[in-house]
């Protein structure tokens, strides 16, 4: 297998990612991008890990898994308290921090 | 006479117990604290004994060492009574004997590395360090004791002590400090208790804004001891790993600041931003504003604080790095340097501010920082003894002082420290109180036979000495305004009629109105607190408890005593022996491998054994400081002379000494007394005296300065112009960037399109334009924006390195 | 990329390497695209699942478990929720996306673009041999616990923290 096939869909993964990020204003859609972009980096990691034949890549995609579950509890934990605050997670009424 | 014979001993060795068991204290109050029966003082105090026994043994094996290096070692005994056998004989008989090197007791683990350098902890155990470490615990004990009365019943009864105890390990850890690193820690230690301390009473909003300013203040020269470290340290890592030490140790830097190789700017550089710390620390001028305001915290901290800790720390900052100021600031060189000029500005701008004060806190914070200015003075004018002599005394009546003032708040005045509304003619009602409080008065002012004189003489006759006669006049002035400030304070507290309070009348209510109205209401200390009224059974004042007379008691005999340990008026220089170093050239060990050490005791340590004597030919002017040391041998501290002491030339200070006492009750008897005599209602009918009062009142007006002109003239305009570049300029930008965009698209639309009917280069304009406009609203406070921006530039950051690295 | 059919290249793993790209691919188009709030979540599902059918193909076993329980299995259900709890609609919704989506376009793009051409650049043609066995959990659990033990004890106080965080955030009081 060519080393560049894991390491292109990734790369497709991470844009389409960033494109969600920036296009949505639902704050629950912008997780899932964000889903994707550390989804991306994970094979990545894989792709890294099976060229060098090492197991630290394979570590560290879990690490990752791991920190996005967290991130993914709290994320959705302040987007509930958003919601019970303001009736909307529409991410684009949220600009208290308007310059 | 080799280094290998001094003595040494269990308690030496392990000095760094000292610090350590007053962290670990303060660990288990925080954790069990409340649950104790005394909810969590006791730990506090037995911690602090632990440390103060152990620094007691420390002293006496140090005093022992010294004798075991100037008695040719025939001092060998061993235990209790050897030591004590040894100690008093050999210093009496005397004067002359050939000072030699007393090897400090250093030790150092590894903390952490970094690139190749290493960070250690360790100790360093000299005169300097034994005296303030025997200083600190003991006063840290008898303060402790103290607040289990004074304190008693706060809500954060627990909180108090634990914060007391990790203070007095923050300063503990400073002075035993072995390198700059851990000095700094400590340093920070104690500004962040402070910080808790001071602001103990935090509901109340001065307490907390005291409490912040002393924090911030302190900060401001804390900048300087960071970057005085890091000159310091790139100045000398590289002559000091080149002797076996490294930039950080404060023997390297010492050993190299009077090598002759350190070059003087950097010294001087060094020194600057080193004494910036002093300034801030110590309440030098102009950063002395803090040290007042400090009052807000319970008395038992103002104690603490002033006597001899936090403020004491700047002065030991100077005379532990005494070589650097030395060399760096040609002191004995010239007549006038950056240190006497601080320390003379502000021993007669805070004398003078204490005349004006009526809280008695604020006095004897005033007072504090007049005599912090005789310290610095007195490193400055190469007086290094005198100096460090003062902080000794100075330590036990201060602190004496600050304790009758609470005692006096505590059952005088009923939580009042307001000597105009509510004290006067408490000299009958408490006795003791009055006793300690005279006493420690008198040490002050510097009445001969009391500690004070001995000290304080010493420095103003050492300014002579020196050669530094402006500085030597200034000293003099100061003599005369302690005693005038103190005198009108006595006499406001302990004399005259009773007022308020203090003749027994309740006003709970209008306790704060009474205050506001008073002439200088900046962040009153007053320690009137809910919590304190349990012993509401208020009659009148009374004698304080015997937690709160007997550390009073103790701190007043000291106050008399300490002064003879080095009374050249009786022949005694016992702490000229123990405490200062020897400026003798000392040889380097080249026997010793440094870099297969593996013991802890030679890590980063220069080893170092007593030089051939290094006698006859060198004369005063030649020795260390004045000329470099031979090769292979190094120079711990300057070669410094003493003024030898007669009665004649104290004369002048002690004539004015009395001067103020005599003048300042005749005219407090006639403002604030009966007696008439034109002194009365000077303020009022003299137009300059009422000017000197105004300014005096408002503290120069340096607390305006501060918080009106620098904050709105500097941090204000940095605010407003960095608004005005986000508004005006990256607005703009980003506004044309857009327009730009938009007229490219319009431009594209209109030209191509018109005349290359073409869908492709349609779409692309209307891209532009529209490209143009999401870029218009950047600080929308967008989420989704703010992600755009963010990967959009990481994007063009990346082609920019990928073209670049083509 | 020059053929598909070079010596040294296992033309099965790549065609199903292929097929599975492709629809990740347009599995992740449709969750940033799509209308429905829950349809996307369920693309995202698929996207999830062929990544950990990647993580297969790539000889990393317990990685692919890994995703499958934790984001398949736990991570969706919480996403899930989250939809359900914050938007009770479950058809179509007009205003999924920003007054100014279209930036993502030029900078995903761009992105893209750039992503591509270095590893083009940089790997073109480098063929990976697949390793005869996978990656043997034994190996994983060694790194884990020699070297990588302080970031895993480490981790373990981060998953605590966000447990009890949000359980902070989403109470009701």
């Amino acid at each position: 297998m060519y080393a560049v096939n894991f390491l292109i869909l990734a790369a497709l993964l991470f844009a389409i990612g960033v494109f969600g990020v920036i296009a949505r204003r639902n704050a629950v859609m912008v997780l899932m991008s964000i889903e994707l972009i550390l989804n991306s980096v994970n094979l990545n990691l894989i792709a890294f890990a099976m060229m060098n034949n090492s197991p630290e890549g394979h570590v560290f995609a879990l690490y990752v898994i791991a920190v996005a579950a967290a991130e993914v509890g709290v994320g959705l934990a302040m987007v509930l308290m958003i919601y019970r605050n303001r009736r909307s997670i529409a991410l684009d009424e949220l600009s208290v921090m308007k310059g | 006479m080799l280094a290998a014979t001094l003595s040494t001993g269990w308690f030496l060795e392990n000095a760094w117990l000292i610090p350590l068991v007053p962290a670990i204290g303060f660990i288990f109050i925080i954790l069990f604290g409340k649950k104790m029966p005394q909810n969590g003082s006791e730990i506090g105090i037995v911690s602090i004994g632990i440390s103060l026994a152990i620094a007691i043994g420390a002293t006496f094996q140090w005093i022992d060492r010294v004798n075991s290096a100037s008695g040719g070692g025939e001092h060998t005994a061993t235990g209790f009574f050897g030591t004590l056998r040894a100690i008093f004989p050999s210093a009496t008989e005397t004067g002359e004997h050939a000072a030699s090197f007393v090897e400090p007791v250093v030790k150092s683990w590894t903390w952490w590395q970094s690139g190749g350098l290493e960070f250690g902890l360790g100790q360093h155990i000299d005169g300097l360090s034994i005296m303030l470490l025997l200083l600190v615990t003991f006063i840290s004990f008898l303060v402790q004791i103290y607040s289990t009365e004074y304190v008693s019943g706060d809500r954060r009864y627990t909180h108090f002590f634990a914060a007391l105890t990790l203070f007095s390990a923050g300063m503990l850890v400073m002075v035993l400090a072995e390198n700059m690193l851990q000095l700094i820690l400590g340093w920070e230690i104690m500004g962040l208790c402070s910080f808790m301390l001071i602001g103990h009473w935090w509901e109340e909003e001065a307490n907390s804004r005291a409490a912040l300013k002393a924090f911030f203040t302190v900060r401001v020269g804390d900048v300087g001891l960071l970057v005085g470290t890091a000159i310091i340290f790139f100045g000398a890592n590289d002559w000091a790993v080149e002797h076996g030490s490294n930039g950080f140790s404060i023997r390297g830097i010492s050993a190299w600041a009077l090598s002759g190789e350190a070059s003087h700017s950097v010294l001087f550089w060094g020194g600057v931003a080193l004494f910036i710390a002093s300034i801030g620390k110590s309440g030098q001028f102009p950063l002395h504003t803090w040290l007042p305001d400090a009052m807000a915290g319970p008395t038992p901290v103002s104690s603490l604080l002033h006597s001899s800790t936090m403020v004491v720390a700047g002065v030991f900052l100077v005379a532990r790095l005494y070589p650097v100021f030395f060399v760096g600031f040609d002191i004995l060189d010239t007549s006038v340097n950056f240190i006497t000029i601080i320390g003379g500005i502000t021993i007669i701008v805070a004398a003078a501010l204490a005349f004006v004060q009526d809280d008695i806190k604020k006095v004897l914070a005033y007072s504090t920082v007049s005599q912090l200015g005789y310290m610095m003075l007195g490193l400055g004018v190469g007086a290094w003894l005198p100096a460090v002599f003062h902080i000794f005394t100075h330590a036990f009546f201060k602190c004496a002082l600050f304790l009758g003032a609470g005692s006096i708040s505590h059952s005088g005045s009923h939580h009042s420290f307001d000597m105009k509304k509510d004290m006067g003619g408490l000299a009958k009602k408490m006795p003791i109180t009055a006793a300690t409080w005279m006493v420690s008065t008198a040490a002050l002012c510097g009445i001969p036979f009391f500690s004070g004189f001995f000290s304080k003489d010493e420095i103003i006759d050492n300014a002579s000495h020196n050669g530094y006669q402006f500085f030597f006049y200034v000293g003099l002035i100061g003599a005369f305004m302690t005693p005038a400030y103190m005198t009108r304070a006595t006499y406001l507290t302990f004399f005259g009629k009773p007022r308020g309070a203090a003749a027994g009348e309740h006003h709970d209510e209008g306790h704060d109105d009474a205050h506001a109205d008073h002439d200088d209401h900046h962040g009153d200390a007053h320690d009137d607190h809910g919590e304190h009224d349990d012993h509401g059974a208020h009659h009148g004042p009374h004698e304080s408890p015997w937690r709160i007379t007997a550390p009073l008691i103790v701190l007043s005999i000291l106050a008399i005593g300490s002064g003879y340990l080095n009374a050249p008026a009786f022949g005694t220089h016992y702490f000229t022996d123990w405490v200062e170093p020897v400026g003798v050239e000392v040889a380097l060990d080249d026997d010793h491998d440094y870099a297969s050490s593996e013991d802890e005791h030679a890590s980063v340590v220069l080893a170092a054994v007593q030089a051939e004597e290094t006698d006859g030919h060198s004369s005063e002017a030649k020795g260390c400081g004045f000329a470099d040391p031979a090769d292979g041998s190094v120079c711990y501290a300057p070669k410094l002379s003493h003024a030898t002491f007669s009665w004649s030339k104290a004369m002048p200070s002690i004539i004015l000494v009395f001067a103020g006492i005599l003048f300042s009750a005749w005219v407090c008897m006639g403002i604030y007394g009966d007696r008439k005599n034109p002194f009365a209602g000077l303020t009022s009918k003299f137009a300059p005296a009422r000017w000197v009062h105004t300014l005096l009142v408002n503290k120069y007006y340096l607390d305006h300065l501060y918080e009106k002109v620098i904050v709105f003239a500097f941090a204000h305009p940095i605010a407003k112009a960095a608004y005005w570049v986000n508004q005006n300029i990256l607005d703009g930008i980003v506004n044309n960037v857009g327009r730009g965009g938009r007229a490219t698209g319009e431009w594209v639309y209109r030209n191509v399109d018109q005349r290359v009917v073409d869908g492709a280069v349609n779409a692309s304009g209307l891209a532009a334009s529209e490209g143009g406009h999401a870029l218009q609203p950047v600080q929308s406070g967008k989420v989704n924006q703010y992600g755009a921006l963010l990967f959009g530039a990481a994007t063009v950051g990346a082609i920019v390195l990928i073209l670049v690295n083509i | 990329m020059s053929s598909l059919f070079a010596a040294d290249v296992n033309i099965a793993q790549n065609v199903g390497f292929y097929i599975i790209a492709a629809i990740m691919v347009f599995g992740a188009m449709r969750v940033v695209t799509g209308r429905n709030v829950v349809h996307a979540a369920l693309w995202l599902v698929v996207v999830l699942g062929g990544v950990a059918s990647q993580y297969l193909l790539a000889a990393a076993e317990f990685v692919a478990i890994s995703q499958v329980m934790v984001y398949i299995g736990a991570v969706m259900v919480l996403f899930l929720f989250g939809i359900m709890l914050t938007r009770a609609t479950i058809g179509e919704e007009s205003d999924l996306n920003n007054k100014n989506w279209s930036i993502g376009i030029p900078v995903a793009l761009l992105l893209a673009g750039t992503l591509v051409w270095v590893i083009v650049d940089q790997y073109g043609g480098e063929v990976l041999t697949s390793p005869e066995e996978p990656m043997s959990t034994t190996a994983i659990s060694d790194v884990f616990l020699r070297e990588g033990l302080v970031p895993f004890l480490a981790l373990s106080f981060v998953l605590l923290a966000a447990a009890i965080g949000a359980i902070v955030l989403a109470r009701k009081d």
